[in-house]
């Protein structure tokens, strides 16, 4: 327990930080992948919707000794065992004090023979011409449905672009929520697919849960950026800097929460999927499992990375990084260019030593820590620890040799004593 | 500031107060467990038959308009298919009280038309025996030679002409026209034209009304040879003169000769149920809307305005006009003053329910298509087996159990405020799915229930998220006691925003789904909302009562709030710079 809270001490300082910003190709590159992967399995395995969108067959079945909830059920699982073509998730409710309604997928001629030999075994009283009557269902989710869905998803998503907009100040941060929402859905369709679950209402009411919560998550993650960006800024940290350590700060918080988002709905798809059989349950954990899942990963690795991405072509931001990197360096060795003098130098007058440079040269400087050959037209200018001025006109003589020189500041900004 | 200090208790004590009274509000509602769906506990079936032969087109739209219909007034997930092109069945979970209620507004076809009444009937003064029309003709007719000249090629099928010489005693059964053959061609009316019909309607209209009677039920009926009533049903067709009944308060049945329709059903911009200000009743407000293209007569400008001429030419006049809903007259209320905003309501004798349900039919539409008088209703069971529920219920129980160790294992003593909190907030949720499946038919599916387990999640990391700001700014160096407050405010604000993303996408898909769906945002809203509740005005008074205590405050190893579980009781670190830190 300890160890783990030290490790969000650190993590909250900035001891310990993992780098979910820098490693660009990494995290896109898993990312591309995984939607890569997603849309492949939707294309290579299709969705399989049900009888609610898709319609199917309806047989009505007139039991005369009369029937009871045990034998819809009994009738149920008779049915989906029997293995006919489309009839493997089917629906049974008594109807009245004697009858069954089965509703199945489309069935064909032969299919809808093996149902009638299934019901005949189970109900030896029932005659297939007399009692039996077939009808063809239409789809109760049918287009009006899905347009009217749509219509509002298409609104939900203007308004929270809006809504993050307007609260953050900051369109890049609703780009970057709707993008890792994309992600997310893409990812639990995908899943969905490959899976080959059945498409019911149940599994698109939990895609659209998935809508609001990978949002939701976003949303918190980007308010730690922001205010790390805003109001805690320092002067060392660049805008990825920053916003490293917001995901980092609330990455404790991110383990937390799919912990305790995930476990609930582990136990339900766990109880679904390998006790019940299919169902609706199944449907709704399985999308909400790997919505959730996706979600939270998206807005640890993905949004703030793309934030970052949008953000870094920002004059505001490249100044900041650039000031960052000058303030790093001259902060990592202040004392660089302050020759250092033990009890047993020799004391040699005008001869310079070997081992010290009283103003290192150029090469000296470690390389570029982040690549390339960027221009940092006044990473120079500084004029704080080794990195001297560039010669502006001609130096006359002086005696601080390069030093920087003590500064005699107002009282007021001298600090109390 | 001493006056102004922050009393977690007092807010404490308000919050129970409020969860007592939403459960003494549920005692009263008297039902404790809450109204399951169709999937869990089943319900009525209907099963509609269409009669003749309806195009697919058609078909598909009325089991559309059914379907809003089922759908529209709340949050009951009801289903409807159409089934083999001629069967539309409906089912509506629970088990429906008002059965026939129900049936009507699914068979209902909900085609209102405002005609004009010519000849009135009642059981004390047969009008037509007089043969005297209502009208008092010479008013209406006023403004016709230049309405007349309007119209461009209608002269030869003109209805209207032979009333302009018509005096209003004539007897009508005297007019020799030939109208009822020319009717429901070519002619272009305007309600003008109807008014002037209705003071003086034509000969055979009235010895079509003079040979009908009314029957109790509202059917009309017609006298045979024999002496006996067989039914006579009249088409409501929308360009003839229709002969038709209403049923009174008092049961007492009136008969009309009703002029052709003047203002359709379709033409209502909205409709809807109320008490109208002043009155007890419950009243049907309709509100005629003026497009041009779907005006009724075809050469009126639009029903707002037919509405305003019928009402400025009958204000004052005593004559009548009647609204008339598939084919049986619903009241026949007489102008008082002119309409000019197109509003207007139905009175009689509506109970609550049936004044929604009228509403409903009409805002959705009428029904392209007729069913069979009589409809199939039987009631269904489950689809979902009844091991299914338990099981569902049983994981989420695993679940939340399994959380609730969670947080206590890794939040101590605040875990204490996680696990009452959930506690609270699962209570309150039962209490809103109980009063809302009683006042506004809210049924719970399976779905449902999964999607209030899967909020467990959104609402513990409300805490979760809290809990970490506490931390945090403990890690700063704050004492407990600060670090609760300040932690809230900036909690508070990530809270407030990333659940008012949940309540949009809620809101939403309640307003633009149907169905399932719309259920669902309904369930979503209202979780976020307890959650926002709970955490305002239940967990952070408690956090803030529990650091009063020195068990927290001292940093005990329990409380959740020790240096050693904020992680800074560790070694030190190596330093990271040279100089220190900046």
């Amino acid at each position: 327990m300890g160890k783990l809270s030290r490790v969000g001490n650190d993590l909250y300082n900035g001891h310990r930080s993992f780098d979910f910003i820098g490693r660009k190709p990494l995290w896109y590159g898993i990312t591309v992948i995984l939607v890569g992967l997603a849309i492949t399995a939707v294309i290579v395995k299709p969705l399989n919707f049900g009888v609610e969108f898709r319609g199917g067959t309806e047989l009505k079945i007139t039991v005369a000794e009369g029937v009871d909830q045990s034998s819809a059920d009994e009738l149920r699982e008779s049915i989906a065992d029997a293995g006919i073509e489309g009839a493997a998730n089917p629906s049974v409710t008594t109807a009245g004090g004697n009858s069954l309604v089965l509703t199945t997928e489309s069935l064909s001629d032969t299919g809808e023979d093996e149902a009638e030999d299934v019901i005949v075994g189970l109900f030896p009283s029932v005659d297939r011409v007399d009692d039996i009557s077939t009808q063809d269902v239409g789809p109760s989710w049918g287009r009006e449905v899905a347009e009217r869905a749509l219509i509002g998803i298409a609104v939900f998503l203007v308004l929270v672009v809006l809504f993050i907009w307007g609260y953050f100040r900051e369109w890049k941060m609703s780009v970057a929520a709707l993008l890792a929402l994309f992600h997310d859905i893409t990812i639990t369709v995908g899943v969905y697919a490959l899976s080959g679950f059945q498409v019911t209402p149940a599994a698109v009411t939990g895609l659209l849960a998935i809508l609001g919560f990978s949002l939701y998550d976003t949303v918190v993650v980007f308010d730690k950026v922001r205010e790390n960006t805003t109001t805690l800024r320092k002067s060392t940290e660049s805008y990825a800097d920053a916003a490293n350590l917001a995901v980092n700060q609330t990455l404790v918080r991110s383990i937390n929460t799919s912990i305790v988002a995930l476990i609930p709905i582990g136990a339900i798809l766990y109880v679904s999927a390998v006790q019940l059989g299919a169902s609706s349950l199944q449907d709704l954990a399985l999308a909400q499992f790997v919505g959730m899942t996706a979600g939270i990963y998206s807005s640890v690795f993905l949004a703030p990375r793309i934030l970052v991405q949008l953000k870094s072509t920002e004059t505001e931001v490249v100044e900041q990084a650039r000031r960052a990197r000058a303030k790093k360096r001259a902060m990592a060795d202040r004392y660089a260019s302050v020759p250092a003098v033990t009890r047993d130098t020799p004391v040699v007058e005008g001869e310079p030593d070997p081992d010290r440079t009283g103003r290192p040269a150029r090469a000296e400087r470690p390389a570029d820590t982040d690549g390339g050959n960027t221009a940092r037209p006044s990473d120079e200018a500084l004029g704080k620890g080794r990195v001297a001025p560039t010669q502006q006109r001609r130096v006359a003589s002086g005696n601080s040799s390069g030093r920087q020189q003590p500064v005699r500041q107002t009282r007021s900004k001298r600090g109390k004593k | 500031m001493a006056a102004r200090r922050y009393r977690p208790g007092r807010t404490l004590v308000v919050f129970f107060l409020g969860v007592a009274i939403m459960y003494g509000l549920v005692a009263l509602a008297g039902s404790w467990k809450p109204a399951l769906g169709l999937d869990l506990q089943g319900g009525l079936r209907i099963t509609l038959t269409a009669t003749g032969d309806p195009t697919d087109e058609n078909f598909e739209e009325a089991r559309r308009i059914i379907d809003q219909r089922v759908n529209g007034s709340g949050v009951v997930e009801a289903e409807v298919t159409a089934q083999s092109g001629r069967y539309i069945v409906v089912e509506i979970p629970g088990s429906t009280e008002n059965r026939r209620e129900t049936e009507e507004l699914v068979r209902r076809q909900a085609q209102l038309r405002f005609r004009l009444v010519a000849c009135a009937e009642g059981a004390s003064d047969p009008c037509a025996t007089g043969g005297v029309p209502l009208g008092r003709a010479p008013l209406a007719l006023d403004h016709k030679p230049g309405h007349e000249g309007d119209r461009k090629n209608n002269e030869p099928t003109d209805t209207a002409s032979p009333t302009d010489t018509a005096s209003p005693t004539e007897t009508p059964t005297d007019e020799p026209t030939g109208e009822p053959e020319d009717e429901g061609d070519t002619g272009v009316r305007t309600a003008e034209d109807e008014i002037a019909w209705a003071a003086s309607p034509d000969a055979d209209s009235v010895a079509l009304f003079n040979s009908l009677s009314c029957t109790e039920d509202g059917t009309t009926v017609k006298t045979n040879a024999q002496g006996e009533q067989v039914p006579a049903p009249q088409p409501d067709d929308p360009d003839q003169p229709l002969v038709a009944c209403e049923i009174g308060d008092d049961g007492r049945v009136t008969k009309y000769l009703l002029s052709r329709s003047v203002i359709e059903g379709t033409e209502l911009s909205d409709a809807g149920a109320g008490i109208p200000q002043g009155e007890v009743e419950w009243a049907v407000t309709l509100d005629i809307g003026n497009d041009k293209d779907k005006a009724h007569p075809k050469g009126s400008t639009g029903g707002e305005d037919d509405f305003e001429t019928l009402s400025s030419q009958l204000a004052g006049t005593g004559r009548q006009f009647a609204i008339v809903l598939d084919g049986v007259v619903l009241s026949a209320p007489v102008m008082n003053d002119p309409i000019r905003d197109g509003r207007s309501q139905i009175t009689g004798n509506f109970t609550e329910e049936s004044a929604t349900n009228l509403a409903n039919s009409l805002k959705f539409g009428a029904l392209p298509i007729s069913f069979d008088k009589d409809v199939t209703t039987e009631d269904i069971g489950p689809s979902l087996a009844g091991d299914q529920l338990s099981a569902g219920l049983t994981a989420g129980g695993i679940g939340l159990a399994l959380v609730m160790l969670y947080c206590l294992v890794y939040y101590r003593a605040l875990g204490l405020a996680v696990v009452s909190s959930l506690f609270i907030a699962a209570g309150i949720t039962y209490g809103m799915v109980l009063l809302l499946s009683e006042s506004a038919g809210f049924t719970l599916t399976l779905p449902g229930i999964a999607g209030l387990i899967i909020a467990v999640g959104v609402v513990a990391d409300s805490f979760v998220i809290y809990f970490e700001r506490i931390r945090d700014e403990m890690r700063e160096g704050k004492s407990m006691r600060v670090a609760v407050e300040t932690g809230w405010a900036r909690a508070r604000v990530t809270r407030i925003a990333a659940n008012t993303v949940s309540l949009l996408s809620a809101l939403v898909l309640y307003i633009f789904a149907t169905g399932a769906v719309k259920g669902f945002g309904f369930a979503l809203g209202l979780s976020t909302l307890i959650d926002l509740a709970v955490l305002f005005w239940f967990t952070k008074p408690l956090v803030s009562w529990f650091a009063q205590f020195k068990a927290f405050n001292s940093g005990h190893r329990m409380s959740g709030l020790s240096p050693g579980s904020l992680g800074i009781d560790g070694p030190p670190h190596p330093p990271m710079t040279a100089g220190g830190k900046a």
